[in-house]
């Protein structure tokens, strides 16, 4: 290494420009940070109006009653009922569905023209507009089918919606799996559901509940294909999800909100804070299936 | 790599371990190479070409491999070691475009033959790969991940026990079984999988390079592992070390690549006489560090 003679070296070429470097790093840091703080600046300002609007509303009076046209005796039961019954059947539909057609694209069919195809038009359809689903559900649901403007209706419906968005959230998570760990299933005589079932699922299911919890997310929070179909803004019993009229939250939300007193303003507020709650149980109950589904994973 | 080897070098690079670190002998019992003959094969491959799509990976192959020996595959890389072993357990029938042509024979069955389960031949004839690859389970699931799948209805806790004495591994994780396998350092990584393997109980190991993510150490760990497994099962170990290949194995195959891209087997032979006294120009080329 210690050479006696220094070899002779040629007029250095580069332009090190240290100090450029390192103020561009700086910038990009401050831009990150400044797009976040922006973020969390809006979600708490949000969080906060909401609140404070919501505080003087909510109670157990509101929680268990029934819409009224005195806010002061307006209740959110039906709509949170509504909401809580159409969570549950998407979610008991589009987690099975999803995540098998998920499993059908990513492990079983091959990787052919007609499955990149549908892929590309599974990725287009998680990006069409929800009242197109709502007119395709009034036509399918409501109509054809005869089902009416009902629960059923609607949870088909937001299902529809929802699906492109779990089955290509649970495929890049089945695509994340490296290979390897299929073919140590493999090498130790497994089946190609074995591989799937015991080493590949478990080991997506942490990617494959976040894009559950996303996309149920949003049909929580739909409103406007439900408009579509038949959602009533004033319901003042429980719904039975096969007949009768329903409302959701966003509508019911959607409903207080336009209406010109103040007071409403504050029980549509206080309906946002209950939606906001009724989410949290929903993501817990994904979070259960998930440590449920990968409790013997230690990555 | 320069030119020595014909035998193996001293192993300066794990100079400050007691005395098994250091073997300039091979460990493998040369006197074998008298019973070479009376060795019965336990795979056979007649004929063997393996092509991705229109791609002829390798070519032309008539190898046997013979029972309760180690069986090395050396050659340069893209010479189609990984994709001849693979053959073997048709582990390469996960590759969309693959076929095998030729026959390959499993204790005299065709391994290829219509009916046969890859899934029934997998269990017989293991695979260790050249990464370790540990499922993101603990230890002890690990091991039993195999038996389980396969229906094992003894002892689970025996048999983890075993498996993982057997694979040297037991003093190192009879405290953490429940740890994770992926927290364990690569060597112990690399028996888990060896651990794993033989935990279904299978008559040949497969293991494609099953040290080169290892260090030097961990390295020797797993040729004495495999001198010490093979009174027991048949092994094929694909590596890129010459070293290795000199050190433990009993039968060196020598493969190298042709002007078209696919691989074939230029000589086979006891591992002794591979290098010191190589029929081929090529091999004794390639052995002795001039090609590859």
């Amino acid at each position: 290494m210690a050479a006696v003679t220094p070899t002779v070296r040629p007029a250095s070429r580069f332009e090190p420009a240290l100090m450029r470097r390192k103020l561009s790093g700086t910038v990009f840091y401050g831009a990150c940070l400044a797009a976040i703080g922006l973020l969390l600046l809006t979600l708490v300002a949000l969080l906060v109006d909401v609140f404070v609007r919501a505080a003087p509303w909510l109670d157990v009076e509101f929680l268990t009653g029934v819409p009224s046209s005195r806010p002061a005796r307006a209740g959110i039961l039906p709509a949170m009922v509504g909401t809580f019954e159409i969570g549950l059947i998407v979610g008991a539909l589009t987690f099975p569905i999803g995540v098998a057609a998920a499993i059908y694209l990513a492990e079983y069919a091959s990787d052919s023209r007609l499955n990149r195809l549908l892929q590309t038009n599974i990725s287009n359809l998680a990006g069409v507009p929800s009242i197109i689903y709502g007119i395709l559900g009034l036509a399918v649901f409501v109509r054809l089918l005869a089902l009416g403007p009902t629960i059923l209706s609607a949870a088909l419906t937001l299902s529809l919606l929802i699906l492109p968005v779990v089955i290509i959230a649970s495929i890049e998570a089945l695509k994340a799996v490296p290979q390897a760990q299929r073919e140590g299933a493999y090498a130790l005589g497994a089946s190609r559901w074995q591989v799937v079932r015991r080493s590949v699922l478990p080991a997506a299911a942490p990617g494959i509940m976040t894009g559950i919890i996303l996309a149920m997310a949003r049909a929580i929070g739909e409103a406007a294909p439900l408009i579509l179909i038949g959602a009533f803004t004033f319901v003042t019993f429980l719904p039975n999800p096969i007949e009768g009229q329903y409302t959701v939250l966003p509508i019911q939300i959607y409903g207080w909100a336009t209406r010109p007193q103040a007071d409403f303003q504050g029980i549509s507020a206080a309906a946002i804070v209950v939606v906001l709650g009724l989410m949290l149980v929903l993501n817990g109950l994904a979070l259960v299936v998930r440590a449920r589904l990968s409790r013997h994973i230690q990555w | 790599m320069t030119s020595q080897l014909a035998e193996p070098p001293p192993l300066e690079a794990v100079d400050d371990r007691p005395a098994p670190a250091i073997r300039i002998t091979a460990m493998t019992d040369r006197e074998g190479a008298a019973r070479a003959s009376e060795s019965e094969p336990v795979i056979e491959l007649d004929g063997v070409s393996c092509w991705y799509g229109s791609f002829r990976a390798v070519r032309d192959v008539d190898i046997s491999i013979e029972k309760q020996r180690i069986t090395a595959l050396i050659g340069p890389s893209g010479c189609g070691k990984s994709t001849l072993i693979r053959t073997m357990n048709r582990m390469n029938d996960l590759v969309p475009s693959y076929r095998t042509e030729g026959r390959v024979t499993f204790e005299g069955q065709d391994l290829y033959a219509r009916g046969v389960d890859p899934v029934a031949v997998r269990r017989r004839v293991g695979m260790v790969f050249q990464k370790p690859n540990p499922f993101p389970k603990s230890v002890y699931d690990n091991v039993a991940f195999g038996p389980r799948i396969n229906g094992y209805r003894g002892d689970m806790d025996e048999l983890v026990e075993r498996s993982l004495r057997r694979a040297a591994l037991w003093d190192d994780v009879k405290d953490k079984l429940g740890q994770s396998g992926m927290a364990l350092s690569g060597g112990q990584q690399q028996r888990l999988c060896i651990a794993r393997t033989i935990a279904v109980n299978p008559e040949v190991i497969l293991m494609d390079e099953p040290c080169s993510a290892l260090d030097p150490r961990s390295t020797l760990q797993i040729e004495d592992l495999m001198a010490e497994l093979k009174r027991d099962y048949t092994i094929v170990i694909v590596t890129h070390n010459m070293q290795q290949a000199a050190r433990a194995s009993d039968t060196t195959i020598f493969m190298t690549m042709g002007d078209d891209r696919a691989g074939y087997v230029v000589e086979r032979g006891e591992t002794t006489q591979i290098f010191t006294n190589p029929k081929h120009r090529l091999t004794e080329d390639y052995v002795s560090g001039r090609f590859g």
